[in-house]
């Protein structure tokens, strides 16, 4: 019938569900708030009310603590006691709307659901897992221990080491300052030898100079003197247009005038005092078509600087023990060997190649350049190492210093990388360092983040990493990837997923998660509280 | 999901990287204006805009006019080239006029556009009531109305009693460029037109269709959805007109006329004194010119002249030019907001009366990547305590973008995922988009093909472009046997991997296609034997149609089906739902899927929404909330959210954030009665759902801009807190006699005031009008078919008077049974100090578990008793 919902009720008089020992919802450690036949008292304080309106089915309390079994009130809670399994309690609305939420399947006593009971099956198998994990914390945390160990045996023998890179440091640097004495003492007789070799050169090449001069003197005189009658004349100069002082297209009887000194023709001997007016413009006749030489293009010097990658990532230099990472470093130094070199000392090279070359050193000037040299290799073999030294202290200190956990457990995944293959892609885990994904059908490497820091809750800021600024994403942010440690006897790559758009998951386990198991006999109780 | 520059992302799709990266270089997070064109660059546009007002060159020949019972008719003659046209006037059941002009011998048949009206209307006799040589004067049977036809030049003029209501061509710009053989001296762009690197073959040649209305008294006009600009349309003078022409616009902006994916050829003028609405029924590319004031001085003939008055009476002027089709103009003539609706109602239908679930939250993401992740949110959802009733699922749910089938690694087994939705009495959408990919190994592609259903290009080839899968071919929804096929697509031996509880979602149905002149369609493509200029605006309304009507039969015609469409037409109210597109997450987007939709709901579609949160960019976690809010009470309530945004689950930002989301979600169920009942009424008498407060309050001249603020039914009033970092807002409250309360705190508010209302993190300004009464469920539980059987609580709001009424509505929630009189429709009143009920729908039947389990009186002192009396007699 249509109209049995007309009823206006105010007040729902239904039919209290009271058990027998306490109102349905109500857990045990409340049960001395309901007492049967005594007027009820909110649990907040708020109003009184007789117990015959708790449980039935209208909320009359703010907190919704009158209305333990019933969907009456919006903010109440229904405890399902889940004998078998853990009890637990769940938002008051979802009693009675069809679903099965507890595994007692108290929370559906008239919805008309079927609801199976499966505590039993549940609290096994939650039994059985508990169990299994309790073993894998156990191992697991034996393991730690060791990696604890393992990371203090390291670390000491880190800091020794450290200590003796550092001893060795001072007196590498002594050796270092000694050859820079010998160095320079080498280099000062060698410098005095080579500028007297170059003046010796330069004269010489001088006086080379001038002969080709006048020949060339000699040569253009001929060529102009037309008639051979041993004066260049004026007439003779106009056929000459590329004389013009002034280049303005008419190359006037004045101007050869002026040319030759202000006279109408000179010999031989006053060509020689107005050759240099003649020299440099003068075209031979024979050759008068050779194009002026073009100005090289010099864009080959532009190279690309630095790759944007090593900037934008410092990390870069942690040393990684995997080949196949270090194909990129490579790349990196030789671009920036390339970009060391002065382009200059290319072209003046070539340009001495064309006057022709010096020639060698004398052998006394020899020796001393030899020396020099040596005492140059050894110098710089010395700051090498003196260099690699540093290197290695800086790295040393890195290490020692890094934050590896509460007791180092995790270093031992320093310098390690884990391999996850899926049906698209290989991702691979190098702690500390990177995240990379690479498509099994080739193509090129995508950082999905450098190592950022721990980030996990405040209560255990170890169980996650954060991997941060990897290749940028289209019209978005930078890759990055938060990866979730678990314990695990293992260490290994679980499984990855990409939850939002260039944002990755990882999860990671790790015997160095592993918190010792508080007591082996956790799994047996099974009626307990929460 | 949609748009052009997503697709650079995809970097496999190497034939398109070039578009996107084009639209990059743009550099901004803007639509690209300059792949849409402006009125200047389309051609029929421009030339019909260069045409001023001045003296019509048509001329009516009287001598032509036949007038039976029903229809007049009458040659209408073009003085410059003697073409004739023909007009027919209809008066239509309910107080509307048709007009109609076509010409009188085209060359070949013109469009006209079929499937949007529910049926051939219903007509009423005319008479004349006299005629001279200079004109006609018809009856139009009520309340004095009449219908002045001027010979010459050709107007026409409606009139009731001493006052033009409308005229038409009273600015002469009535132009009708006739069917022609291309002759040799031909002007630019009316035999060919070039858009940027698209040629339209045109072969029709010129073909637009322009008319003039004058609106004496109206300053307001509403309605031309779907822009993205104020309630109140501006004038156009210094700019574009209104453009209505379905497009995939990319990144759209705001507060300007360009077109958007949808149309709805309908515009609502409103004054104190009335209300008259003008459908004009084309589905070409469509320009909308708006001035006011500029008329008025035209030549009025002598019969109007004493009628004429001050000429200062405020007037809005109206032209609407169409690229082809014939002029097919309804002009309602209300006179109250309420009888446009209905008017528009009896031609186009009403609102489809939707599953109540789908007025519950939705939950979207481009893309929810797998089953496990389908999972995990569902599974979210319980953890933090939040109803939700569908879960959404984007194109890459797909195998390669195949819709009808699953992505077979990432939802290997659909049917489980379906079931664990369904255990928990939830539901799912799943994207299925009009463009198919064009590959020999697609079931659905083959046969489509082999049945030759696809849509042709020019040449008679299959037409193809590129969209989502790469090459694509479009169905042609425009044929009764496609859609037949596709609906029969549906069923669950055919759509492999479905039950009941998956519905769909139609994107990109504008159609978009990538690659084509402004990312859609080229007009020469055909569809049998037109083009689709001629129907390009009615495609997306066929898709959706279609669609639904595939639900409907998988069901054996039981379910009510829910289908969401981008791109819509006159008509699409009475599919499913339609929302406002691929908004941005700013708080601008926010204020403006206010008058986006109350634009909407005024022609006729109430279920409008906008993407929770803005679909492109990430919002700020104050305006996500405050669009959680909003949006609580706005029709339509989903969240959307871009591919390469971040995720965004209500409950990802932080315990507080998550307790304000749950809350606004909370609110939504609880009043779901409500909105259910107010669809309810939607589907029967066409009002809008959502609705601008002008509509309740005609003669409030307060209200007629108001678009911050809106009206849920009559009884709720919502201004939603849409500023950054607001520390109040201030609400309109209509009504000199109305008190309004506070549906957080109670407190009584007198109406005709505007009240400053401090907000805080947690606040949504909602008050419920004195006078009625509001049923609730306040049970709020996983999803609202949980709360099927929950009580009501009825909140009665008294007025002044100590009055209220209101209804209450209940059915089964998802069947058409209520078709079979299969509810409870109950009227509830409250005077004298005594709550009533009683049947609206006394033949109806229907049993519910539900009861009615409080009562909350307000702006009542305390009684000091209560009895409660049952009279069976009542039922």
């Amino acid at each position: 019938m249509s109209c049995q919902f007309l009823l206006l009720l105010l007040l729902s008089v239904g039919v209290s569900a009271v058990e027998v020992q306490r109102p349905r919802g109500v857990p045990l450690s409340k049960r001395q708030f309901y007492e049967e036949g005594k007027p009820f008292t909110c649990l907040d304080g708020s109003r009184n009310i007789p117990f015959d309106r708790v449980n039935d089915d209208y909320c009359d309390c703010q907190d919704g603590s009158d209305e333990p079994g019933t969907a009456a009130c919006p903010n109440g809670s229904f405890h399902c006691t889940n004998a078998g399994f853990r009890p637990t309690f769940i938002p008051s609305s979802r009693i009675n709307d069809g679903i099965c939420d507890c595994c007692d399947t108290t929370d559906e006593y008239n919805s008309g659901a079927t609801c199976q009971n499966t505590c039993r099956e549940l609290g096994r198998k939650e039994r059985e897992s508990l169990q299994k994990m309790a073993e894998i914390a156990k191992e697991g945390f034996l393991l730690k221990q060791q990696l604890i160990h393992e990371a203090k045996m390291g670390l000491e023998d880190k800091k020794a080491k450290l200590g003796d890179v550092q001893g060795s440091k001072k007196d590498m640097e002594a050796k270092v300052e000694a050859l820079r004495t010998v160095k320079e003492s080498a280099e000062q007789p060698e410098r005095e030898a080579k500028e007297r070799h170059l003046k010796a050169w330069e004269d010489q090449k001088a006086l080379i100079q001038k002969e080709k001069d006048s020949a060339r003197m000699a040569e253009v005189f001929l060529e102009l003197d037309d008639d051979a009658d041993g004066f260049v004349s004026v007439p003779e100069l106009l056929s000459h247009s590329e004389l013009d002082p002034d280049a303005d297209g008419s190359f006037t009887e004045a101007e050869a005038q002026g040319l030759l000194g202000g006279v109408d023709k000179v010999d031989t001997v006053a060509f020689e005092s107005i050759w240099s007016n003649v020299k440099e413009k003068y075209m031979s006749e024979s050759n008068a078509d050779t194009p002026a030489p073009e100005e090289t293009s010099r864009e080959e010097i532009n190279e690309p600087v630095s790759d944007n990658e090593s900037d934008q990532y410092p990390d870069d230099d942690i040393p990684e023990d995997e080949d196949d990472d270090d194909e990129e470093d490579e790349d990196d130094d030789r671009d920036e060997h390339d970009y060391k070199i002065p382009p200059t000392a290319r072209t003046e090279e070539k340009k001495d190649d064309d006057e022709g070359a010096m020639p060698p050193y004398d052998q006394e000037t020899q020796n001393l350049i030899d020396a020099a040299q040596k005492a140059r290799d050894e110098f710089d073999e010395a700051e090498r190492a003196l260099q690699e030294v540093d290197d290695q202290i800086r790295n040393l200190e890195k290490e020692i210093s890094f934050d590896f956990g509460p007791s180092s457990e995790f270093a031992y995944l320093y310098s390690q990388c884990y391999e996850l293959t899926t049906s698209e892609y290989i991702y691979r885990l190098c702690p500390f360092n990177r995240v990379t994904q690479k498509s099994k059908f080739g193509g090129s490497e995508t950082n999905l983040g450098s190592w950022g820091k721990w980030a996990g809750p405040e209560d255990s800021i170890y169980s996650v990493m954060k991997y941060e600024h990897g290749t940028g994403c289209w019209q978005g942010p930078s890759r990055s990837t938060t990866v979730k440690l678990t314990c695990g006897k293992e260490t290994v790559v679980m499984s990855t997923s990409e939850p939002s758009r260039c944002e990755y998951l990882m999860e990671f386990t790790s015997p160095a998660v592993c918190q010792e198991p508080p007591s082996l006999e956790i799994s047996s109780h099974e009626h307990q509280e929460l | 999901t949609a748009n052009v520059l997503v697709f650079a992302s995809h970097y496999r799709m190497a034939p398109l990287l070039v578009v996107g990266l084009a639209l990059c270089l743009s550099g901004t997070w803007a639509v690209d204006k300059g792949n849409f064109k402006t009125c200047e660059q389309s051609a029929f546009c421009k030339r019909q805009r260069a045409l001023k007002p001045g003296e019509s060159p048509y001329r009516a020949l009287l001598e032509t006019m036949e007038l039976t019972n029903t229809r007049l008719t009458l040659q209408l003659i073009n003085d410059n080239n003697k073409v004739r046209l023909l007009l027919e006037l209809y008066r239509l059941q309910g107080n509307i006029t048709r007009v109609k002009i076509n010409e009188l011998k085209p060359l070949k048949p013109r469009y006209e556009v079929p499937d949007v009206l529910i049926r051939e209307p219903t007509t009423e006799p005319l008479s004349v009531l006299s005629q001279d040589e200079n004109g006609v004067v018809l009856s139009l049977g009520v309340e004095s109305q009449r219908v002045i036809i001027s010979a010459r030049p050709f107007r026409l003029d409606i009139m009731e009693g001493s006052d033009v209501l409308m005229s038409l061509n009273s600015r002469g710009l009535l132009a009708f460029e006739h069917l022609r053989m291309q002759e040799e001296k031909v002007e630019d762009g009316m035999w060919e037109e070039t858009f940027k690197s698209h040629t339209d073959s045109k072969p029709n040649g010129p073909s637009a269709v322009s008319l003039d209305f004058s609106l004496p008294g109206v300053e307001h006009v509403y309605g031309i959805p779907e822009h993205a600009d104020t309630l109140r349309l501006k004038t156009t003078d210094n700019g574009d007109p209104y453009r209505l022409y379905n497009l995939d616009v990319f990144q759209y902006e705001l507060y300007n006329p360009m077109a958007l994916y949808g149309s709805v050829p309908v515009m609502v003028a409103h004054s104190a004194q009335r209300t008259t609405g003008i459908f004009w029924l084309n589905a070409a590319e469509t320009w909308v010119d708006i001035s006011s004031n500029t008329a008025g001085k035209t030549v009025f003939g002598k019969m109007l002249d004493y009628v004429q008055g001050s000429s200062e009476t405020p007037q809005t002027d109206v032209r609407w030019i169409s690229e082809s089709g014939i002029i097919d103009v309804f002009i309602m003539l209300g006179p109250t907001p309420k009888d446009v609706f209905s008017q528009y109602a009896s031609l186009t239908g009403t609102q489809s009366f939707p599953p109540l679930a789908s007025l519950g939250y939705h939950q979207c993401r481009w893309n929810y990547n797998d089953q496990e992740d389908v999972k995990s949110v569902d599974a979210g959802f319980d953890e933090h305590d939040i109803p939700y009733d569908f879960i959404w699922l984007d194109i890459e749910h797909t195998d390669g973008k195949r819709y009808f089938t699953w992505d077979p690694h990432k939802f290997a087994t659909p049917k489980e995922m379906l079931q664990g939705l369904m255990d928990k009495k939830r539901k799912m959408v799943a994207i299925v988009d009009p463009h198919i990919k064009v590959d020999s190994n697609y079931k659905i592609h083959n046969e489509i093909r082999t049945l030759g259903f696809y849509v042709k290009n020019k040449d008679g080839g299959d037409y193809e472009g590129w969209c989502w899968p790469g090459s694509a071919s479009y169905p042609d929804f425009t044929r009764a046997d496609m859609r037949a096929w596709w609906a029969s697509m549906f069923a669950y031996d055919q759509y492999e991997g479905t039950m009941e509880n998956l519905y769909t979602w139609n994107d990109m149905n504008e159609p978009s296609v990538f690659n084509g002149p402004e990312v859609t369609m080229h007009k020469d493509a055909m569809h049998g034997s037109w083009e689709h200029r001629d129907i390009h605006n009615l495609y997306g309304l066929y898709v959706q149609m279609a669609t639904a009507e595939g639900l409907i039969q998988r069901s054996g015609g039981v379910e009510r089906p829910f289908v969401l469409t981008r791109a819509f037409f006159a008509g699409s109210q009475r599919i499913g739902a339609v929302w406002t597109g691929d908004n941005a997450a700013e708080w601008d987007h926010l204020k403006i899927s206010i008058p986006m939709c109350l634009s909407m709901g005024l022609v006729g579609i109430s279920f409008c929404g906008a993407d929770i949160g803005g679909f492109f960019k990430s919002p700020s976690t104050e305006l996500l909330v405050r669009w959680y809010q909003a949006g609580a009470y706005q029709p339509f309530y989903r969240a959307h959210a871009h591919l390469d945004t971040p995720r965004r689950e209500p409950w990802l930002f932080g315990p507080e954030n998550t307790a304000l989301i749950r809350e606004a979600v909370r609110q939504r169920y609880t009043f779901l009665p409500y909105w259910y009942q107010l669809f309810y009424r939607a589907h029967v008498t066409g009002e809008p759902v959502m609705r601008p407060l002008w509509v309740e309050y005609p003669q409030d001249l307060a209200t007629f801009a108001l678009e911050d603020e809106y009206l849920i039914g009559r009884d709720l009033l919502v201004h939603p807190v849409v500023e950054e970092g607001a520390r109040g807002v201030t609400a309109y409250l209509p009504g000199k006699d109305e008190v309004w309360f506070d549906v957080h705190t109670f407190q009584k508010h007198n109406g005709a005031q505007n009240l400053y209302i401090p907000v805080t993190m947690s606040s949504i300004p909602v008050f419920q009008r004195g006078g009625s009464i509001i049923p609730r469920k306040l049970r709020v539980r996983r999803s609202s078919t949980c709360m099927e059987h929950d009580p009501y609580t009825l909140y009665v709001a008294l007025n002044l008077q100590r009055t209220a009424d209101g209804e209450l509505y209940i059915d089964d929630g998802h069947t058409f049974n209520y078709e079979k009189k299969e509810f409870i429709y109950r009227k509830l009143t409250f005077a004298n100090k005594v709550l009533s009920s009683v049947n609206l729908a006394p033949d109806a039947k229907f049993t519910t578990d539900s009861w009615i389990e409080r009562i909350i009186v307000l702006g009542a002192s305390k009684p000091s008793k209560v009895t409660l009396k049952t009279f069976e007699s009542a039922c």
